[in-house]
């Protein structure tokens, strides 16, 4: 038991590259067989996530299941991993999540093989993310997971998914590249400050929060710059977004469910993680910033999306503006606001991956996803319809769904810090209502206005299998929040505390200054 | 110099290759024309023998024939490097020469001379030893350019190649006639010790280093001496290329970080913001027209350019780490090109005809293994984590930020970014387009195939464990900042 804890983060993440490798042996006319073993091991990978969830201490709020094994070590890197309320749910959603885009893979028929051995990389990649406590390996992890992601676009995608694809790696890389110089600077003047050369997140965090390694606030001001970028662009902030539209609409289903379920989380975790302990007082000094540019792009997603005739793009869109809420709720800089952002990262994982699972049932059904091609599908589809509404709420945060804890809790904290910024958010609430209801009501209401659609099938037990535990979740994650509160409360009080303290201190210097 | 100081085990490895490629010339006449692909084993035998032998000269450190000569953890990590080369190069080209009906085993003495020549480069301690290295490497390494004989294009490669190496060799030889007369020396240790006194002319000696820089320059082609590489490149038989595009890059590498970190130490703040210049130069103009190159072999070519300015960026960084970075690069650079040299001279088939990018289109679906081992290449020759060349580009701009060159580091991530584009172009002809060829011409003789399981292999290797390889580079270079 103590060996499977102790090793359980490399279980988790490994379990799916180790099921790439196997796959590779399958021969490739067995279909059925591939498919079957692809969702063995997203299934196994997920049942062994559980084990965090289960062996969790809420009370603790440093890292638990902690691994470290020295990998190069005349550099100082480790493979080094470990969870904390913040990261503990964003990897059991990587783990939910991808089972579910498997199912949603079946349309798939070209070289299906090598299709599952990305996805698969692809999810070691994501989860390795969240794990990792190396810089080396977090970056590692963090451009790794580019590769299978564009095979996804580039390969299964829709018309113009070459251009998607290398748009996205390109955007990615211009944003990453620079926080590569960071990782190493920083790791240069962790050495030559304390004498040890580590690539090691905690080493390196503790160093900066106890003022042994002072970095001039020019050198944090670049710093952060370096690590924001990467981030921003990958959450994506408003002005970095437009890369999110054009890789949406042409991924596969299941590509788009895993870019907006977890990849875009790895932006605003990356916020969370590194650019608010690493560098408090740029973090506090940009927040007005960053809270405006989380705010037009609030607004901005909100309105592109209420224009769209794509449904794909309009949840593109509307992924825009959710996740300018979550930045907004990161620099608050308030338990609230950061609690309610990590719980809308996993809402939104629940309810956007969701929309693209019943984008995708249609688009299965009639390949097209034009909103104008549709219409009256609740005359041929009820239960579909019936899904359809309730992920309709979610997403628009109807109280007793899940989305309502998370953007309350948002704005609430956001109130605390600046009452404006709320409540101008707050008009993105509204707005997020119009769109999602207005597309519901012209694809599911109404009479069947196009012959096409008159044979349409209601959602097979494949496809309801998929949505069911998604459904399960909104409910339980809107009823019961706390069941997922709770285990966060430890690590957020730590990390405000951090940031809030370093902040009287700064505040305080800079009087002294002064 | 009296007999005692003749060490044959410090020489070893040279003796082997010169002495296996002279019995491949003097064997050739008497084989068959059908058995002439034996001499290729026998070539391919030779380098493997001089491998073992570096157990030997591994074991015999220090410098011998009058300090001519020296044995270090540098000279032996850098010999080990070139014999994997040629070894790699024998297997590609074995089924080449007999596909293009010139299967004249010649072309293995040449590449085992050229070989010789680049270890006596690795281990020389002295500018002339360097100089007839050098010109060894050069001379074989033209006529191999030239082997396609009734090909126009290589005939121009040859030719071009031979005029501007001929230039630049003797750039190099102008600059050691002027350091023998500033030090009255050619000695590295020697003249180190020599420029630390007040009384030699600082200018003479500057100038001697710039044409030593010019030359080498050239054989490593960074900018602006890379003017020559895109058409010598493409005209030469494939397997040549890309002997051509590690064998005399890392031998050139070398040399520039043995003399200039030996010898120049004292001049060093006027070199290294040369090398500053040539580095950004050269990552800049190599992985920007690399963008634009519908040929295959011209695309590796500025590549190549390209992957010669991060290994400056090391030399720029002037400290142990750089050279270690360095030398990890040029090790996973040769194994990665290389293996993606394998694989353009297969799919180019018979007259290296199918060399242009649209000609791998669809690759993936009627080939898929060779299309993925071609992606894990150009993967890693683009750095991706995972692969030989992030570890490598990792190091090296680790150096560089240590030794604060902030500036360089970020015009090289920058043209990372750059090179992500054209390294997945190819990808995208591979695995995104339609085929519009069935492929089924092409051939995987055993020999190619041993050739890419030990190229990615080694990337691989290198990319995810590469520690210890690492050590050894570190004590390489120590070795060479002595």
């Amino acid at each position: 038991m103590d060996l499977i804890t102790s090793n359980i983060l490399t279980i988790v993440a490994f379990t799916p590259a180790v099921g790439a490798l196997l796959l590779l042996f399958y021969n490739r006319e067995h279909v059925r067989s591939i498919r079957a073993f692809t969702l063995i091991i997203t299934i196994l990978a997920f049942v062994f996530s559980l084990h965090l969830v289960a062996h969790f201490d809420s009370t603790n709020p440093d890292f638990q299941f902690a691994i470290r094994v020295p990998w190069i070590p005349s550099l100082g890197i480790d493979y080094s991993m470990g969870v904390d309320g913040i990261s503990l749910f964003l990897i059991v959603l990587t783990t939910l999540l991808t089972p579910l885009a498997a199912l949603a893979s079946w349309s798939i028929h070209d070289r299906l093989k090598e299709y599952f051995v990305f996805m698969l990389l692809l999810e070691t990649g994501m989860i390795g993310v969240f794990a990792a406590l190396d810089f080396f390996l977090f970056y590692v992890f963090w451009e790794v997971m580019l590769v299978p992601m564009y095979f996804l676009i580039g390969v299964w995608g829709g018309q113009r998914r070459i251009y998607a694809a290398i748009k996205f790696v390109l955007y990615t890389m211009i944003g990453s590249v620079l926080m590569l110089v960071a990782i190493i600077a920083l790791y240069i003047m962790h050495g030559e400050a304390t004498g040890t050369f580590t690539f090691s997140y905690i080493q390196i965090q503790s160093a900066i929060a106890s003022g042994r390694m002072v970095l001039g606030p020019n050198i944090e001001l670049w710093l952060f710059l370096a690590f924001f970028l990467a981030f921003a662009v990958k959450v994506p902030l408003f002005p970095f977004h437009t890369w999110l539209p054009d890789a949406h609409v042409e991924a596969p289903t299941a590509g788009s469910v895993l870019l907006a379920g977890v990849l875009l989380k790895m932006g605003t975790y990356g916020l969370v993680r590194f650019n608010l302990p690493l560098f408090p007082e740029m973090s506090h000094l940009f927040a007005p910033i960053i809270s405006l540019l989380a705010i037009v792009g609030i607004i901005y997603g909100a309105l592109v999306a209420m224009v769209q005739p794509d449904m794909k793009k309009l949840v593109a869109y509307s992924s825009v503006s959710h996740l300018g809420f979550i930045v907004l709720g990161i620099f608050s800089f308030t338990t609230q606001g950061m609690q309610g952002a990590i719980y809308q990262m996993l809402n939104h994982g629940v309810s956007t991956g969701a929309l693209f699972l019943l984008v995708g049932v249609i688009y299965d059904r009639r390949h097209t996803r034009l909103i104008d091609d549709f219409g009256g599908l609740a005359n041929r589809m009820p239960l579909y319809a019936a899904f359809f509404l309730i992920v309709t709420l979610s997403s628009i945060g109807l109280p007793g769904l899940n989305g309502f804890v998370g953007e309350f809790l948002i704005l609430l904290g956001t109130f605390k810090a600046s009452y404006m910024r709320a409540a101008i958010a707050a008009v993105g609430v509204i707005l997020s209502a119009v769109y999602m209801l207005w597309m519901y009501q012209r694809v599911i209401w109404g009479e069947i206005r196009n012959e096409q659609n008159a044979g349409l099938l209601d959602l097979v037990g494949r496809e309801r299998a998929m949505l069911i535990p998604l459904l399960i979740l909104m409910l339980w994650m809107g009823m019961y929040s706390n069941h997922f509160l709770r285990p966060m409360d430890a690590s957020v009080a730590k990390l405000v505390n951090q940031s809030q303290a370093r902040r009287l201190e700064f505040a305080a210097g800079r009087d002294i200054a002064r | 110099m009296n007999l005692a100081t003749i060490n044959i085990a410090a020489i070893l490895p040279s003796i082997i290759l010169s002495i296996f490629g002279i019995v491949v010339m003097v064997a050739e006449p008497f084989v068959s024309a059908s058995k002439k692909t034996a001499l290729a084993w026998l070539a391919l035998a030779g380098t493997i023998a001089a491998m073992f032998a570096l157990i030997p000269m591994a074991d015999n450190r220090g410098q011998w024939y009058s300090n001519l000569w020296i044995v270090d953890d540098y000279s032996v990590f850098l010999h080990f490097v070139f014999l994997l080369i040629a070894a790699i190069t024998i297997l590609t080209s074995a089924d080449y020469l007999r596909r293009e009906n010139m299967n004249h085993p010649e072309f293995y003495s040449l590449l085992l001379f050229a070989t010789a020549g680049m270890l006596m480069m690795a281990g020389s301690n002295e500018l002339m030893m360097v100089f007839l290295g050098l010109e060894i490497l050069s001379i074989s390494t033209y006529v191999m350019a030239g082997f396609r004989r009734t090909d126009l294009k290589s005939n121009e490669s040859a030719l071009k190649y031979f005029l501007l190496g001929s230039f630049s060799s003797a750039f190099f030889l102008y600059g050691v006639a002027l350091i023998f007369g500033a030090t009255g020396s050619t000695n590295l240790t020697v003249i180190a010790e020599a420029l630390r006194s007040p009384g030699t002319s600082p200018g003479l000696v500057e100038l001697a280093a710039a044409l030593m820089l010019i030359a080498l320059g050239f054989k490593v082609a960074v900018a602006p001496f890379h003017a020559w590489t895109p058409d010598v490149y493409e005209g030469a038989p494939t397997p040549v290329t890309g002997f051509m595009s590690v064998g005399p890059k890392a031998a050139g590498f070398a040399v520039l970080f043995r003399v200039f970190l030996t010898a120049f130490p004292s001049i060093q703040d006027r070199w290294a913001s040369a090398i500053w210049v040539i580095a950004a130069l050269t990552m800049v103009l190599g992985n920007v027209i690399a963008v634009v190159q519908p040929n295959i072999k011209r695309m590796l070519a500025y590549s190549s350019i390209a992957h010669a300015g991060y290994v400056a960026v090391a030399l720029a960084a002037v400290s142990e780490t750089g050279v270690s970075a360095a030398l990890f690069y040029l090790l996973a650079y040769s194994l990665m090109n290389l293996g993606a040299f394998a694989i353009v001279t297969i799919l180019g088939r018979r007259g290296d005809k199918f060399v242009h990018l649209s000609d791998y289109a669809g690759l993936a679906s009627r080939r898929p293994v060779i299309a993925a081992l071609l992606s894990v290449f150009l993967l890693s020759l683009a750095g991706v984590p995972g692969t030989a060349g992030f570890a490598g580009k990792f190091f090296i701009f680790r150096a560089a930020l240590e030794s604060r060159l902030i500036w360089l580091a970020v015009i090289g991530v920058a043209t990372t970014v750059v090179s992500f584009y054209y390294y997945l172009y190819v990808i995208v002809q591979m695995y995104m387009r339609e085929p519009e060829d069935e492929f089924a011409d092409v051939t995987m003789p055993a020999s190619v195939k041993l050739a890419l399981v030990v190229s990615v292999a080694g990337t691989l290797y290198l990319g995810i464990l590469p520690a210890s390889v690492l050590e050894w580079t570190s004590s390489a270079a120590l070795n060479a900042l002595r």
